[in-house]
């Protein structure tokens, strides 16, 4: 009860309920993550189950009635008779799950290689960090593209489509540990020099014990922040990877995945396909995105 | 004077401090040395304080960080007990280390901002393996107590004290693993003057209580004379004078001794007119021929400006000054030798 009093007074905590913007940004992110992993509940139906699908459902326009059916949903249906609105909780499941995944990955890889660099110094850090910068001079999804096309060319077709959404997962975080690396450095090199690491090395303490008790838990600052903007590029990356037809399989379509097969439809008068599944990644990047911003500033002790 | 506890003999330091070497090739230029510590010998007796004064860039602290091992020596032995660290195989070198410890300058760097207090101050019983759990606890609240603070405490943050309580967790610190010698590494200089003498006063009351040893470095000549047994003055690397404390501050030596002392501040209001320093420090990176502080010298002479001033015992201790040799008239005959 204590800890929970605290952390209400905390200047985080005072910083999130002054600033309207950090929010609503958290409300509308915390409504479709929600939604998102309690879809199998509330979904009104299961658009990947293809028993339950009627294709003369197909088409069915917003709050329509469906002209053969009579059946109504509230976002209307794609070509194939799927209600939009069960498969943006569905594809958002996914979007997230893959962005998540993708940002953990990076951010283990990233700090690893960041506290490398940093305790060791020397060509070890010049290497690690020339790799970086040769990494950095590439769009990542330019990296993303090629890690799938190589994982695509490894992979026996047979694995291909359930490996699908790992490969994914692996190629996003790979085309995006730089700058968690870059951040880990550079904070790990401050600590490294301060005098509680000194003392510390004095009684002889193992190194992997200072870097991971002493030096990791005051670089965590500024990772948290790059990973919750990471977060929002993770599954703008993984959308637009779907959107190009690389990412996850048709079976298990992405807010992404949903966008591409509306796009088809959009000079045909079927605004609803792609209008449904754009809006929903909008506002989950925008959310995540707003409240990466706003950790950044309330973190940041040269602003307040 | 008994068997030392530790030695130092002929240590050197000299730091890297070329451009890359990318950098070197295309400017077409030499790597370049700064030498931080040249040819330092001194000896600290069992349950002495010896403090190494000089300015910024004297390279005390680059000593301090030698003899606890946190840098390596480039030249020389540092003998702990009679075992000479530098060449010690790391088996042995871990049992020497339970030994001595360091208080360290800042008091807020010197502190894990994320631990609490009791972690900190258990760490080196945790590494050295002397005490765990319950034990462990026990040991760290009688710690806090010994340094002036609860026991309580150990269940806060450093953030939740002031810089003086910050240190006597440090000091908590450095003796949980009940070392015979602490490395005293500018240990007030952070503090607010009020602090200070709280903290060299615990400071002593603990050297009585356990027959610590200090190593002591400070710039503050008000604090070295409230603490040292013996000094040694260092400039630009060198020690140019050690001496018993009351001794030095009585009849300081080497003229770089004397421009120091004449600085400090008259408490006692005894009339004497206070002199600044005249001066800086040379770059250590190119040094000035003979001796370091020719320079400045008011008693300079051309041989100072050639040939090093080799110490020498005095009536006090040790110099390295041809002035105080005595032999100026000596020198200027046998000076173009």
């Amino acid at each position: 009860m204590n800890r929970i009093a605290r952390a209400w007074d905390s200047d985080i905590a005072w910083s999130f309920r002054h600033s309207p913007v950090a929010m609503l940004a958290a409300l509308v992110a915390l409504l479709i993550i929600l939604s998102a992993v309690l879809a199998p509940w509330i979904a009104p139906h299961d658009p990947f189950n293809p028993a339950s699908l009627n294709l003369m459902d197909g088409f069915t326009p917003p709050m329509e009635p469906n002209a053969f059916t009579g059946n109504v949903f509230w976002l209307g249906t794609d070509n194939q008779g799927r209600d939009i609105f069960s498969a943006i909780l569905y594809g958002a499941r996914i979007s997230l799950f893959v962005g998540f995944s993708a940002v953990v990955f990076a951010m283990v890889l990233g700090i690893s290689i960041g506290l490398l660099a940093a305790w060791r110094g020397g060509w070890v850090d010049s290497l690690l960090m020339r790799i970086a910068d040769v990494q950095l001079s590439f769009p990542s999804i330019l990296i993303a593209l090629l890690i799938f096309g190589i994982a695509r060319g490894v992979i026996p077709p047979a694995y291909r489509e359930e490996m699908a959404i790992w490969v994914l997962i692996v190629a996003i975080g790979l085309s995006d540990w730089v700058q968690f690396a870059r951040v880990v450095r550079g904070a790990a090199l401050v600590e490294k020099s301060k005098e509680y690491v000194q003392a510390a090395r004095l009684v002889g303490a193992h190194p992997a014990r200072i870097v991971l008790s002493h030096i990791l838990p005051n670089v965590m600052g500024p990772v948290l922040v790059i990973a919750t903007i990471g977060l929002a590029l993770a599954i703008i990356a993984e959308a637009t990877l779907s959107f190009l037809g690389v990412g996850v399989p048709p079976t298990q379509p992405s807010l992404g995945t949903l966008i591409r097969i509306g796009q088809g439809f959009l000079f045909s008068g079927e605004w609803w396909i792609i209008l449904f599944p754009s809006i929903a990644l909008l506002a989950l990047a925008l959310s995540v995105n707003l409240l990466g911003d706003w950790l950044r500033d309330a973190l940041n002790p040269r602003l307040k | 004077m008994a068997e030392p506890l530790l030695r130092v003999e002929g240590l050197w330091r000299r730091f890297d401090v070329s451009k890359p070497w990318l950098n070197r090739v295309i400017e077409r230029e030499k790597p370049q040395f700064l030498t931080a510590v040249a040819d330092v010998t001194f000896e600290i007796a069992r349950g002495e304080t010896f403090a190494l004064v000089g300015e910024s860039g004297s390279g005390k602290s680059t000593i301090a960080r030698m003899i606890v091992g946190l840098l390596g020596a480039s030249d020389g032995r540092i003998l702990f007990d009679g075992k000479d660290m530098t060449a010690l195989p790391a088996s042995e070198l871990r049992a020497l280390r339970r030994r001595f410890q360091m208080i360290f300058q800042d008091p807020f760097a010197s502190l894990n901002p994320r631990w609490r207090v009791g972690d900190i101050i258990a760490e080196p019983l945790r590494t050295f393996g002397l005490a765990t759990g319950a034990a462990a606890e026990a040991e760290v609240g009688r710690l806090l107590e010994t340094v002036g603070l609860s026991a309580k405490d150990a269940e806060k943050f450093p953030h939740e004290f002031s810089g003086g309580q910050r240190q006597r967790i440090a000091i908590a610190r450095a003796l949980s693993s009940k070392p015979e010698f602490i490395v005293c590494d500018e240990p007030t200089s952070a503090l607010d003057v009020s602090v200070q003498a709280q903290i060299l006063n615990l400071m002593r009351d603990l050297q009585d209580e356990f027959g610590l040893t200090y190593l002591f470095i400070s710039h503050d000549l008000s604090v070295v004379r409230h603490m040292a047994t013996r000094i040694g003055v260092l400039y630009l690397g060198r020690l140019v004078e050690t001496a018993e404390a009351k001794t030095l501050f009585r009849e300081p030596q080497h003229p770089y001794t004397r421009m120091l002392l004449d600085a400090v501040p008259d408490l006692a209001l005894s009339g004497r007119r206070r002199k600044p320093v005249t001066g800086e420090i040379p770059n250590p990176i190119s040094p000035p021929s003979g001796c370091a502080f020719h320079p400045r010298c008011p008693l300079v002479h051309d041989r100072c400006r050639e040939t090093l001033p080799e110490p020498h015992s005095t009536a006090t201790g040790m110099a390295a000054c041809f002035a105080t040799k005595g032999d100026r008239a000596e020198t200027e005959t046998a000076g173009t030798a």
